[in-house]
């Protein structure tokens, strides 16, 4: 038995260990934090939010300041997906998000089907009213 | 001197000594600090013990609901205030006991959620008093948000409703009008120091007696703000619509009597109540947490963090708010918890459980834990006029945790989400019209929020504030008809300034404004998020970038449209960095700013944000990258740098092997790059903030919370947090000044000196 944590990780009740769901890669214990599975890579955040004011114009650019703000980027070791990522300032501890109790839960889904594709909820319903130009 | 210790009955006379000679009926610990229904009355009891016909139940709730949707609809219609044309308001009925029961459904959760806690001091302190007492026809008026309440900008109209000389029930409406008469214009200011900046701090009184508003009180209300004529005319819209609303019940109790309607109400809590209960327990046990910081003060930049950990085991869910950043004794940013509490609930009903009915009782069964003295459990003497700035993280703090929870689930209530775009991003304003009126308020760009990506597709465009989804973003040629503001650039998406991901968040806009046809006019804004990233993303996607205030001063754009109207673009990118207009005085600045005057034909512009990200960018579609190109939300550059896909500049056709190998070799790259997470941790991992960061709120252990004495770092314990209390802005700016005039000086002594 299977149960899809996240859009990335899984965790595997027969094995008790955390899983990639991009690679099968097994990464570390269940009852560890996940993260200890992954690498982590320190980014300077104004990498992907980059300046969109000249810099030498402007202290303010749309760009988090890197004194305060740490872009931390973790990956999958094995097939380099980027599983999560946490916003923290320079040297904070990473959280850690995710903590359960796995003998709880294999009890919980002893009673329940394995989920293989995560669902995604109902759209709204379609508006009989759209305005369109299709005269 | 001797300890004296009454007994029996001397102990007993004292007690009533005490209670009937009270010196000040302050806000009530005892209430403000409950969020759980009350227990059942006597005669709901009776009636739930003799049970209900569902389908009957089913027909009294859908009345009800109609009532309180055309209550609403009447304030929307009538209200005066911004905050009502754009649908800031609320109407909702209560218990006797002044449990909320139901809201309109297209109100606003938050303020729902609110009202309960003044009509049960109502209850408690006014019912029995001989100096004022409840009868038919009362009606009750409140906005300090100690008091109960989202903050004091809110104004709300409560009603007993009694049907055979019995009170049945309570109705109430609210509005967010904005002016109180606070230190700075518009009912928000961040330059609050005491709850005394605040404006009016109306604890619940009675203001209508027969059903008529006592224009005496209401007089000295119009006195005490701006905008005496909004002051009155809303006061009357809401009244009106609390006495239809009270029409409308009655005539449910003549139709089908007071048991149904009595049972029904209490039905619809204890309901909703096993409904959560469930809930909860289908999650799986544990434990899963989320950081955020707010990056300012309003008044200077400060890291601050918010800290929420929930943990489930059975039915039970604890909302764990310790390590959280300490209060501030003299900036506005405070807010106490009920208030907080609010707009949690509200993040409960229009992200994680929006098929709910929407009342209080969603969060009977969760306990919330808080540290005294933290900047979310305020202390009373606080102020807490901008209490926005927490209050709009928690409308979104509790998305990431909770889909941490949920995502596992075999279904699905809503759509899995990333947080929302969480800050108050608006102009807010005061001054006096082209009409000759004196005004303050804000601009309804306040809900015009995006969206976060969700696990399926891309999030909305500025679809709504976090705390409703109903809420409209406003028509500017009405806005222009009332204010001399004049919108220069409206409602185009800020191109660039995007959560990325898989599925992107929805894009916020720009707001480019100035003004013409006033003498007096000035804009304010609070929000943070310039530094620091305003929210997390999910499962791998980005957050928000930061943003920032951009200003052209000493101009007067409406002469440079005279003569050169073809050489200005309404954008602020273009605008900043290629200064098209000489002469004038351009400069980015974080997006809080203390009320300042703005002269005709100067420019301030801002953005509305984006949400966060969903999932790893390199699992982008790329066909929908080229689409964001298409529909300039994205540079190609983005496309290139960020989503990794090729693609020919001109034709915009992708090439799909390219896009395979570049993207193979970003995650080559990430390999490369990304360290073991133990061996991170050792490099990473400092055991205090860096010395330079004023920063608030626990490290990395919640027990300890670090703050600031005389511009000090101090460590504090969680259980004896003292307020932070903040040198002026200017006498710091000032400080630095001298010390740099005495080093000048010194400087040009010593070259004096060498010269001789």
């Amino acid at each position: 038995m299977k149960v899809l944590i996240t859009e990335n990780l899984r965790i595997n009740l027969d094995t008790e260990m955390w899983e990639c769901r991009h690679c099968d890669k097994v990464l570390i214990s269940a009852r560890d934090n996940y993260k200890r599975g992954l690498l982590a890579y320190n980014r300077d955040p104004r990498e992907i939010h980059k300046p969109l004011l000249d810099p030498t114009k402007y202290v303010r650019t749309y760009s988090p300041d890197p004194e305060w703000c740490r872009l931390i980027e973790y990956y999958c070791p094995d097939c380099g997906t980027m599983m999560e990522t946490e916003y923290l300032p320079p040297g904070h501890p990473p959280l850690r998000d995710i903590e359960f109790d796995i003998d709880a839960m294999k009890e919980q889904w002893k009673h329940r089907e394995e989920v293989l594709v995560p669902p995604v909820g109902n759209e709204p319903p379609a508006s009989k009213r759209r305005h369109t130009h299709n005269h | 001197m001797n300890h004296i210790s009454p007994a029996g009955d001397d102990k007993e006379l004292l007690n009533k000594f005490l209670k009937d000679n009270q010196l000040f009926y302050g806000p009530d610990p005892e209430i403000m600090r409950d969020h759980c229904i009350g227990p059942r009355s006597e005669i709901e009891d009776k009636i739930l013990n003799a049970g209900l016909d569902p389908h009957h139940v089913n027909q009294v709730r859908g009345l009800i609901l109609a009532a309180l949707d055309e209550g609403n609809t009447m304030v929307e219609q009538m209200g005066a205030a911004p905050g009502a044309k754009w649908g800031d308001i609320v109407a909702s009925i209560y218990t006797a006991n002044g449990d909320l029961s139901m809201i309109a459904p297209h109100g606003v959760v938050g303020f729902a959620a609110c009202c309960h806690y003044p009509i049960k001091f109502i209850l408690k302190y006014w019912e029995n008093d001989r100096t004022v007492g409840i009868k038919e026809g009362d009606g009750f008026i409140h906005n300090d948000a100690r008091y109960g309440g989202i903050h004091n900008t809110d104004q709300s109209m409560m009603m007993p409703v009694y049907w055979k000389e019995k009170l049945i029930c309570w109705v109430s409406t609210t509005i967010h009008e904005g002016e109180n008469g606070a230190t700075e214009p518009g009912g928000m200011p961040p330059s609050a120091e005491s709850r005394f900046d605040e404006g009016l701090k109306m604890s619940p009184f009675r203001v209508v007696e027969n059903f008529e508003l006592k224009r005496d009180l209401v007089t000295f209300l119009q006195n005490s703000v701006r905008d005496p004529k909004l002051q009155f005319e809303d006061m009357k819209v809401k009244l009106h619509a609390v006495l239809r609303l009270r029409q409308r019940v009655l005539r449910i109790l003549e139709d089908h009597g007071e048991e149904l309607l009595i049972g029904t109400l209490r039905k619809n809590l204890e309901d909703v109540l096993i409904e959560v209960r469930r809930r909860i327990e289908e999650l799986p046990d544990g434990t899963t947490r989320v950081l955020t910081f707010p990056d300012s003060t309003l008044r200077e930049n400060a890291l601050l963090k918010f800290s929420l950990a929930i943990t489930v085991k059975g039915d039970k869910m604890t909302c764990d708010f310790r390590g959280s950043s300490p209060e501030f004794l003299n900036r506005s940013i405070n807010t106490n918890q009920a208030s907080l509490k609010t707009m949690f609930l509200t993040a409960y009903l229009q992200n994680i459980w929006p098929d709910l009915p929407q009342t209080m009782s969603v969060f009977s069964p969760i306990e919330m834990l808080f540290d005294e003295k933290s900047l979310l459990n305020a202390s009373n003497d606080t102020p807490q006029a901008m209490s926005l700035i927490p209050i709009f993280k928690a409308m979104t703090i509790p998305v990431i945790p909770m889909t941490k929870f949920s995502y596992s689930l075999p279904h699905r209530y809503t759509a899995v989400v990333a947080p929302q775009y969480d800050q108050p991003a608006t102009f807010i304003y005061g001054g006096l019209t082209q009409n000759g009126e004196n005004v303050g308020n804000f601009c309804a760009d306040i809900n015009g929020n995006g969206q976060g990506g969700r696990s399926h597709r891309d999030g909305e465009h500025s679809v709504s504030p976090p705390f409703a989804a109903v809420c409209d973003i406003g028509e500017m040629e009405v806005i222009e008809e009332e204010l001399p503001i004049v919108r220069l650039g409206a409602f185009t998406l800020a191109k660039d300034r995007v959560g990325f991901g898989k599925y992107r968040g929805g894009l916020g806009y720009e707001m480019i404004s100035s003004v013409r046809g006033t003498g007096f006019w000035g804009f304010m804004t609070g929000c943070t998020g310039s530094l620091f990233t305003p929210s997390q993303g999910l499962f791998g996607g980005y957050g928000p970038p930061v943003y920032a205030l951009s200003k052209i001063r000493d101009i007067n754009i409406f002469n440079e449209l005279a003569t050169n109207p073809g050489k200005i673009k309404f954008d602020i990118l273009d605008l900043m960095n290629n200064q098209p207009i000489e002469g004038g005085r351009y400069s980015t600045h974080e997006m809080a700013m203390t009320f300042e005057i703005c002269q005709q034909g100067e420019v301030y512009m801002m953005c509305q944000g984006t949400g966060a990200g969903y999932g790893d960018v390199l699992l982008r579609d790329p066909a929908l990258v080229i689409k964001d190109i298409e529909e300039d939300f994205i540079s190609h550059e983005t496309a290139r740098e960020i989503f990794f896909v090729v693609f020919d500049s001109r034709t915009l056709i992708v090439d799909e092997e390219a896009t395979k190998q570049a993207r193979a070799a970003e995650r080559k790259s990430r390999l490369a790059r990304g360290k073991p997470f133990d061996e991170f941790v050792a490099e990473f991992v400092t055991p205090e903030p860096p010395e330079n960061l004023p920063y608030y709120g626990s490290w990395d252990d919640p027990t300890i919370i670090y703050g600031t004495s005389e511009g000090k770092r101090i460590k504090m314990k969680a259980t004896e947090i003292q307020s932070m209390f903040m040198p002026n802005p200017k006498d710091v700016k000032i400080g630095k000044l001298e010390a740099e005039l005495l080093a000048t000086r010194a400087e040009l002594e010593e070259c004096r000196k060498h010269k001789h």
